[in-house]
């Protein structure tokens, strides 16, 4: 693991690192006749400087089922749980076959490209030692990184910001759009220390009325007792000046991407559109909801069917979107628990333990399954009802934060308090 | 630290000249502006003062006794809301029900016409559109492009616009009651133990059941009993709907169940067949104990079994009824206490135990202490507030009255301590600037925007109560926005009375007013 012992941006910072502090300085000052704060020109100089890794993480808020996304069609047992609502073995409306015993749900078809080039990679059985099944519980242990610690008051995605980047040289220098969260509130991963920001979209996030802009922007300012009013007010300020600046006009997918209507896909489009106005992204975060089916939840089609084309549309349409930019992005997908794996009785699924990531990207050792597969015998299972953990989610994202954004130890220690990162656990889903 | 702010006050004020009683005075203020923030969705003109007269324990005395304020001005603003009277039954024989054959019938045209249009089918349309009610659950928040175009090929009629009238009733009484109702801890409570007991009206057939829901399960109980209201929601429609409990039944039960069926229940499917361990899960981690209150899986599945048959009316499509053909016969053990099989009795039984369980009373007084004083609300606080739920088997008016007199929410750590909620942020300007609210129903849609629709939260858990949710750069700049447009009168349905317009934006938008 070359990248254990590097410093935490020498993925992105090639030989121009010593000039570009020395422009800082000199730039800074030089604009300042332009009207422009020294601080906020440094952030643009600094990121039209670099090309950054990009971590776009996709929280799947509601618990999908695993079982029915990625199908173990080679399990009897599968079938023998799940007499209503199973995903038929590789046929008519059955699963899309992936290796011979694992298949994606058939509304998952526009992902399968993405496997077949070898960027898609598969953790299944992956989750969390922790045993509740409480959404609230689980997504709070998922998004701190701290499975059982209630009391973690910041989110792993947020930790990174603090502990890595550019933002810890000494420069000041962090793009106020480094971590983005596009939902209208803060999740709990990017919650923190770290400027990050929630928006519903760019277009939307501004004061149109320019001297209430000015007046708002002097009162936040100046409420010294309000620190917590008055920091997020400074990141709203920075960030509105910096979309003004690059995401202007009419957004317009590349490739012919073709983004779903839905709130998932127009936000999955709003990450591309600042991924690629090179606005300092690093770390950006949606969620897709509605994915509880307790009742009815449908099999080829259906409820899941239609929540799935919903995620997978969104997805490949993200990736062939940002086109050559996938070279440095992951895609990173996850849900706070799985599901059962027998139906319950109303044709749905009640709160299991085990469920299944993707990873997506250009640098993805692509094509596989990942993580040892418990199986679905009764006795195999999880308190003899759900699918086993044997891959803990933290070493998942160790290998994102160390292996992808090129964290150093010390930075990752601190992305996962009480938690050995040791990167001979990771599974290798990225190439080193 | 329980240091009373009206003291920090007059230190504050001290700095400046003035004589000893004019300090006094501004810390008798600051403790009904204090009161005001909490009790109330905001001070209006003249509330201080209104307050001051009639002295501040004797106004707070009052807002712990709702039915004795006269309501009439709010009464009458609510009058040409025509469903918010209506149970359920009815609101789904006359609204829900003609606009979802409506919405059937156009479905079916616009489907032949995709198919003759497209040649090829399209089976993502067909499953959206399938027969399966439950799928419609999805259907406010997901619909597919298909859908979209469909709606504007096809303007609302009348009778589709019925349907929506049942929830944008309930959107707009909600606003008119928060900035116009006399009786403002009441609707402050109604708001909290609606959120505590959350149903999300986009799922399926519970947005028929909301009104019904707030109006019988939740109002008549905010200030009195707990089990009460424990009983009242989990045997409402809309709680039995939103959590699946409604076809929850014992294993060996599917068959039986099958008599179930009804013309006018939301059926869901022809046989029911095994527990749903949903509303049993949220019951112990949501309603009652909360998730540290030391119950097992082995609880859930033993609660779930107890609940079985608990189910809704078919023949209404509204209103409780127990089936004992669906219900688990064995005996269970819950919480280490055995329920003897007893058919309806056991769901009673299981009621009276968690309503009574020691970490029930400190889950319902943390919440209220997060409510009414600061977001980590002082251990000793909860623990006599948790004390006196116990000693009064749960009742609610007793506890608020634990909380609203302690030192802890008088004191300077708990003033301008909590930031509000979008809905309390929006409620507040209205009232700060007096505003004319013609119609709510623009302002249910800047709810929506800043991240807090009225009736749509989606998980059980209700809308966070802390700070670190509301606070976010986005949701800043939606306030400042709004701040902006209600200053212009720019914010359609409502007027708010000819000021400096600069002003009353900084006003509403500044720091201070996003906190309570």
């Amino acid at each position: 693991m070359s990248h254990t012992s590097s410093s935490p941006h020498d993925h992105a910072c090639e030989p121009e690192c010593s000039s570009r502090r020395i422009f800082l300085r000199q730039g800074g000052i030089a604009l300042l006749s332009l009207g422009f704060a020294p601080g906020f020109v440094s952030r643009i100089a600094a990121e039209s400087a670099e090309r950054r890794k990009l971590l776009i993480v996709v929280f799947q808020r509601g618990a999908v089922d695993g079982l029915n996304m990625v199908v173990p069609f080679g399990e009897a047992d599968y079938y023998r749980a799940r007499p209503t609502i199973a995903i038929a073995r590789p046929g008519v409306d059955g699963a899309i076959d992936l290796n011979g015993f694992f298949g994606l749900h058939p509304r998952m078809s526009s992902l399968k490209p993405l496997w077949d080039r070898r960027e898609l990679a598969i953790v299944h059985a992956t989750g969390s030692h922790d045993t509740t099944r409480s959404h609230f519980d689980a997504q709070d242990y998922m998004e701190s990184a701290t499975p059982g610690v209630k009391s973690t008051k910041d989110g792993w995605l947020n930790r990174y910001l603090q502990g890595s980047g550019i933002g810890d040289q000494g420069s000041g220098a962090t793009s106020p759009l480094r971590g983005v969260a596009l939902t209208r509130q803060m999740p709990r991963a990017l919650q923190g220390t770290a400027p990050a920001l929630a928006i519903g979209s760019a277009e939307d996030f501004t004061v149109a009325d320019m001297s209430a802009r000015t007046s708002f922007e002097e009162l936040y300012a100046a409420a010294q007792q309000d620190t917590a009013l008055r920091g997020t007010a400074g990141e709203a300020f920075d960030a509105m000046k910096m979309l003004a600046k690059k995401t202007a006009g009419q957004y317009r997918p590349a490739n012919g991407a073709s983004y779903p209507r839905s709130p998932f896909g127009q936000a999955m489009q709003e990450i591309a559109r600042l991924a690629k106005s090179d606005v300092g992204l690093e770390i950006a975060f949606t969620e897709s909801t509605q994915w509880d089916h307790h009742v009815n939840e449908g099999a080829a089609t259906g409820q899941i069917a239609n929540r799935l084309d919903d995620f997978s549309r969104g997805i490949a349409a993200l990736a062939q979107d940002l086109g050559d930019r996938m070279a440095d992005t992951v895609i990173l997908t996850m849900s706070e628990f799985g599901r059962a794996v027998a139906e319950n009785g109303s044709r749905g699924t009640d709160h299991g333990h085990g469920n299944a990531m993707f990873v997506i990207g250009g640098n993805v050792r692509g094509g596989q399954v990942y993580g040892r597969w418990p199986g679905l015998a009764v006795s195999d299972r999880f308190e003899g009802r759900d699918l086993a953990v044997t891959t803990d989610f933290r070493d998942v994202f160790g290998e994102m934060v160390i292996t992808h954004l090129g964290a150093n130890s010390t930075t990752a220690a601190k992305v996962f308090p009480g938690y050995a990162i040791d990167p001979r656990k990771f599974r290798g889903v990225l190439r080193g | 630290m329980t240091r009373p702010f009206a003291f920090a006050f007059v230190v504050l004020v001290a700095a400046g000249a003035g004589a000893p009683a004019l300090h006094a005075a501004a810390a008798d203020d600051a403790a009904i502006v204090h009161a005001l923030n909490r009790l109330t969705y905001g001070p209006r003109p003249g509330d201080v003062e209104r307050v001051k007269a009639m002295g501040l324990q004797k106004w707070i005395e009052m807002q712990l006794a709702p039915s004795r304020i006269d309501d009439g001005a709010l009464t009458a603003k609510l009058q040409r809301l025509e469903t918010l009277t209506l149970d359920s039954e009815t609101i789904q024989r006359d609204y829900a029900g003609p606009a979802m054959a409506e919405r059937r019938k156009r479905a079916a045209e616009s489907a032949d016409r995709d198919t003759r249009a497209t040649e090829g089918t399209d089976k993502n349309t067909r499953a959206t559109e399938g027969t399966d009610r439950n799928t419609r659950a999805t259907e406010s928040t997901e619909g597919s492009d298909q859908k979209a175009n469909r709606m504007m090929r096809d303007p609302m009629n009348d009778v589709q616009r019925k349907g929506r009238q049942v929830i944008s009733d309930i959107e707009e009484a909600k606003l008119l009651r928060a900035v116009y109702s006399e009786r403002q801890l009441e609707e402050v409570l109604v708001d909290f133990w609606f959120n505590h007991f959350n149903v999300f009206a986009g799922k399926g057939a519970t947005r028929n059941y909301v009104s019904e829901y707030e109006r019988e399960a939740i109002r008549p109980y905010v200030l009195g009993n707990f089990r009460d209201m424990l009983g009242a929601t989990a045997k409402s429609p809309a709680m039995l709907f939103y959590l699946d409990n409604w076809l929850s039944s014992a294993e060996s039960a599917g068959v039986r169940g099958a008599r179930m069926r009804g013309a006018q229940v939301p059926q869901v499917q022809r046989r029911s067949n095994g527990i749903n361990e949903n509303y049993a899960r949220e019951l112990l981690e949501l309603h009652t104990l909360g998730v540290d209150g030391g119950y097992t899986q082995g609880d859930i599945v033993n609660i779930a079994k107890v609940f079985t048959g608990w189910t809704i009316q078919p023949r209404q499509g509204s209103g409780f009824m127990f089936v004992a053909a669906r219900h688990d016969r064995g005996e269970k053990v819950v919480l280490g206490r055995t329920i003897k099989a007893g058919g309806v009795d056991e769901g009673e039984r299981v009621l009276d135990i968690v309503a009574s369980h020691p970490a029930t009373a400190r889950h319902i007084a943390t919440k209220l202490a997060m409510r009414f004083v600061s977001d980590n609300p002082p251990a000793a606080l909860v623990d006599r507030a948790a004390a006196k739920f116990t000693a009064t088997r749960g009742d609610l008016r007793e506890v608020l009255k634990v909380i609203l007199a302690s030192p802890e929410f008088a004191s300077a750590d708990a003033y301008r301590a909590k930031v509000k909620t979008p809905l309390e942020l929006v409620a507040s300007a209205l009232r700060a600037t007096g505003a004319d609210v013609r119609t709510a129903l623009p302002l249910a849609r800047t709810l929506r925007d800043m991240g807090m629709p009225l009736y749509f939260c989606q998980p059980p858990t209700g809308y966070d109560e802390t700070a670190t949710t509301w606070v976010s750069a986005g949701a800043l700049v939606a306030r400042m926005n709004f701040a902006v447009d209600l200053s212009k009168n720019a914010v359609r349905g409502v007027r708010v009375p000819l000021s400096e317009e600069q002003t009353l934006a900084m006003k509403i938008g500044a720091p201070e007013f996003q906190r309570q």
